[in-house]
């Protein structure tokens, strides 16, 4: 259980998470090497807890004076079992790119830990949190801008090997970029080639190729597929599933369509507005969803079926999401909540498995952070 | 800017007192290329649909398949050049815009045919209040001063349910939401009650519960307006929840038509089949997703024969030599399917099992 919590200042930090194993280490040289062990699969192999991200709103050009803060990750936990993949879905503005940035340390975090193999990497620098970096690789939303246009494909893949020589050794590398072109279902003849010879789908492949040059452990995948077209969707996707399997990858994969993450996610957190609103497995979050804006969220996408449009019950929410820079008070989506009472704007509820279903075995038991948490089919027409 | 003189606006009358066969828009065997350096690419090859008044016609169809150009055709915003229009004819109430002059033409743009596009924020202009682009509408179309046409754009903001539409008329475009931006859109596509809306994608750049809102005001404004709607759009979600009827794309034409119950049941060709098939399931966990194999062509060098051939697993040998036409599609008896087509040698296989 995390213990950052800030007096006074609730967080939605999940009382059942399993507790951190806190890796023991007193040297570089065993952080390093605390960094290669193996962990079982369905063991935890990277763990948040209270991570908080604010960016400062300044004033001012000569004397700069922060006049608030948008708060675009505000106390988020959750745990990453090895070999599986979790999804995060959720509105834009509702920080999980920044949740992704912040997991690849491309940010540093305002407050709280990250725990990769039991070593909080907000913390590390030098030679561990290189070894970190090598461990956790990310695969980019749009293929068009996240490849350099003047590089061939095989210095793109390759260039991980500049930074990480001890990998592949030098004369090894063309051979080993190749092989990568193959596990990712491009010709390897195709080394010489530059991004703008390939299409979006191809492209997204040479980002997953190098994603996979160094061995990684853990892949963020943000947005990966939804700058795709729908055939060549379903082809990246296969593919990754395929490299899960193949290489015993645990996945992060933060996305806004909520059809596809359910297709490849094993559990599914919900974001809104900073906070963690539910997670649970894909049946419970899916079928058994207890938190309001889960709801509307489910019930408001399009179901590719024609007969159901006059039988589903639809929730249609009203407004926009409200600015991360002054949120509201309680819980964040009361504004927008059609049960939301009193409560709710005094008292922030706490991401848990709620009151009423704690002691069922129903699928419905999972942490949603709602103080009326109810069940509710959104998604099955009647 | 001139001022178009609402007494003569140009042709039949509003709602079908004309020629009572026509339909609201007709577009019939429309061909549109563009010039490039590498050679012509033939962006529409020969597409044939129709809209009635009241009417939904979503067209289905991905990245390169000549949905947003046909469209772009119909409203008269091609550039030409690069592109031309060798072959076709897109019938208005039964006049044949391609024959009309370019003065005929931007008449009936905005006012009687009006396009909403995907991307909100860049095709607003930044430096003009709203209030100010959605007033131009009627200070060209129907000559009214700023005053008036100030009103009539709160009004339309209304309509759209902006909240707070007297107070937000002077702000500007970066100053909304995404989705309030796309309601302006369609204020602005609004304003002159048209007759046809074309909406390019209107929702792809939104999120899922904001999509929600904005296609539902979209279909009740319709309603009310008895307006035709032509949706382009690659989603098959939001297709299923509005569309009447569906025409299918692929590489410049329609390899499939249907209205959209029989369309989801029962598709009569296989690159169809395939679009439906690769989609995850919100209410289902799936296996394995099935992918169509391949990429979409190249519309410099299109496969010849059927465009799908490459990629389709029921090819075979007339597949890669005959262009396959759009034929009716029958029940096994032969009994009719009305408004069914497709563009398949072996379309019965495909719907029949």
């Amino acid at each position: 259980m995390a213990d950052t919590t800030k007096a006074g200042e609730p967080t939605d930090a999940t009382p059942n998470v399993s507790d951190v194993r806190v890796a023991e280490v007193k040297s570089e040289e065993q952080a390093v090497a605390a960094l290669d062990e193996h962990v079982d699969r369905g063991e935890p192999i990277l763990q948040v807890r209270n991570l908080v991200k604010h960016f400062p709103l300044t004033q001012g050009i000569l004397i700069k004076r922060q006049i608030g803060a948008v708060k675009a990750v505000d106390g988020i936990s959750f745990d990453l079992y090895q070999g599986e993949t979790l999804g995060i879905v959720g509105e834009s503005g509702c920080g999980k790119s920044t949740v992704a940035k912040l997991l690849m340390n491309l940010e540093r975090a305002t407050a709280g830990e990250i725990f990769y193999k039991g070593q909080d990497i907000t913390k590390l620098s030098g030679r561990a949190l290189k070894a970190v970096r090598r461990n956790i690789q990310m695969i980019f939303q749009d293929p068009y801008t996240s490849l350099n246009p003047r590089m061939t494909v095989g210095d793109i893949i390759g260039e991980p090997f500049d930074i990480h020589p001890e990998v592949a050794p030098k004369g090894d590398r063309r051979r080993r970029v190749k092989e990568l072109l193959d596990v990712v279902g491009l010709n390897p003849e195709y080394i010489n080639r530059y991004p703008h010879q390939f299409s979006g789908g191809q492209r997204q492949r040479i980002g997953i190729a190098r994603g996979l040059a160094l061995n990684p452990e853990v892949i963020i995948c943000d947005e990966p597929v939804s700058a795709l077209d729908v055939s060549v969707q379903a082809q990246v996707i296969n593919l990754m599933e395929r490299l899960q399997d193949e290489f015993n990858l645990s996945y992060i994969f933060i996305a806004h369509d909520l059809s596809i993450v359910r297709h490849i996610s094993d559990r599914v957190g919900v974001m809104y507005l900073g906070r963690m609103a539910e997670i649970g497995t894909d049946e419970q979050i899916y079928d058994h969803p207890t938190h309001p804006y889960t709801q509307a969220l489910l019930s408001a996408v399009p179901v590719p079926d024609p007969d159901a449009r006059e039988h589903r019950d639809r929730i249609i929410l009203t407004g926009d999401v409200p600015s991360p820079a002054n949120p509201p008070s309680g819980c964040r989506f009361r504004t927008r909540c059609w049960k939301a009472q009193d409560k709710c704007a005094e008292e922030t509820p706490l991401l848990a498995i709620p009151e009423r279903f704690k002691s069922s075995d129903s699928p419905a038991a999972h942490e949603s952070a709602c103080h009326f948490a109810e069940e509710k089919d959104v998604v099955h027409a009647a | 800017m001139t001022i178009i003189d609402p007494t003569d606006a140009v042709p039949a009358p509003r709602s079908g007192d004309g020629d009572k066969t026509s339909p609201l828009l007709e577009v019939r065997d429309l061909h549109v290329e563009f010039k490039t350096r590498e050679g012509v690419v033939r962006a529409v090859n020969g597409v044939n649909y129709s809209v009635d008044s009241g009417e939904t016609l979503a067209v289905l169809g991905e990245s390169g398949s000549g949905k947003s150009v046909t469209a772009q055709a119909i409203m008269g915003i091609l550039d030409m050049p690069p592109a031309s229009i060798p072959k076709g004819e897109i019938r208005f109430f039964g006049q044949d815009m391609l024959k009309m002059s370019g003065e005929e033409r931007r008449k009936l743009r905005g006012a009687r045919i009006a396009m909403i596009f995907q991307d909100a924020l860049s095709s607003l202009n930044p430096v003009l209040s709203v209030g100010f682009q959605l007033g131009e509408m009627f200070r060209v179309h129907q000559g009214l001063s700023r005053k008036q046409a100030k009103a009539k754009a709160i009004e339309l903001m209304d309509r759209v349910k902006i909240p707070a539409a007297a107070a937000r008329v002077n702000d500007y475009p970066h100053q909304f939401s995404g989705g309030m931006r796309q309601r302006i859109m369609i204020a602005m596509a609004l304003a002159l009650e048209p007759d046809l809306i074309i909406a390019d994608e209107p929702t792809t750049a939104l999120d899922v519960t904001v999509q929600a809102q904005v296609m539902d005001l979209l279909a009740e404004l319709q309603r009310e307006y008895r307006m035709g709607l032509i949706l382009i759009t690659h989603d098959l979600g939001v297709v299923a929840d509005v569309a009447d009827k569906i025409a299918v794309m692929y590489a410049g034409r329609i390899v499939e038509t249907a209205p959209v119950h029989e369309l989801y049941k029962r598709p009569a060709h296989p690159y169809t089949r395939g679009l439906l098939d690769s989609i995850p399931r919100l209410d289902l966990k799936g296996q394995d997703l099935y992918a169509i194999k391949g990429l979409p062509p190249n519309l410099l060098k299109v496969p010849s024969g059927c465009a799908f051939n490459p990629r389709c697993e029921k090819a075979q040998d007339i597949c890669r030599t005959d262009l396959p036409p759009l034929v009716p599609v029958t029940e096994r008896d032969g009994t009719e399917l009305p408004g069914r087509a497709s563009a398949c040698h072996f379309w019965k296989e495909t719907i029949h099992g």
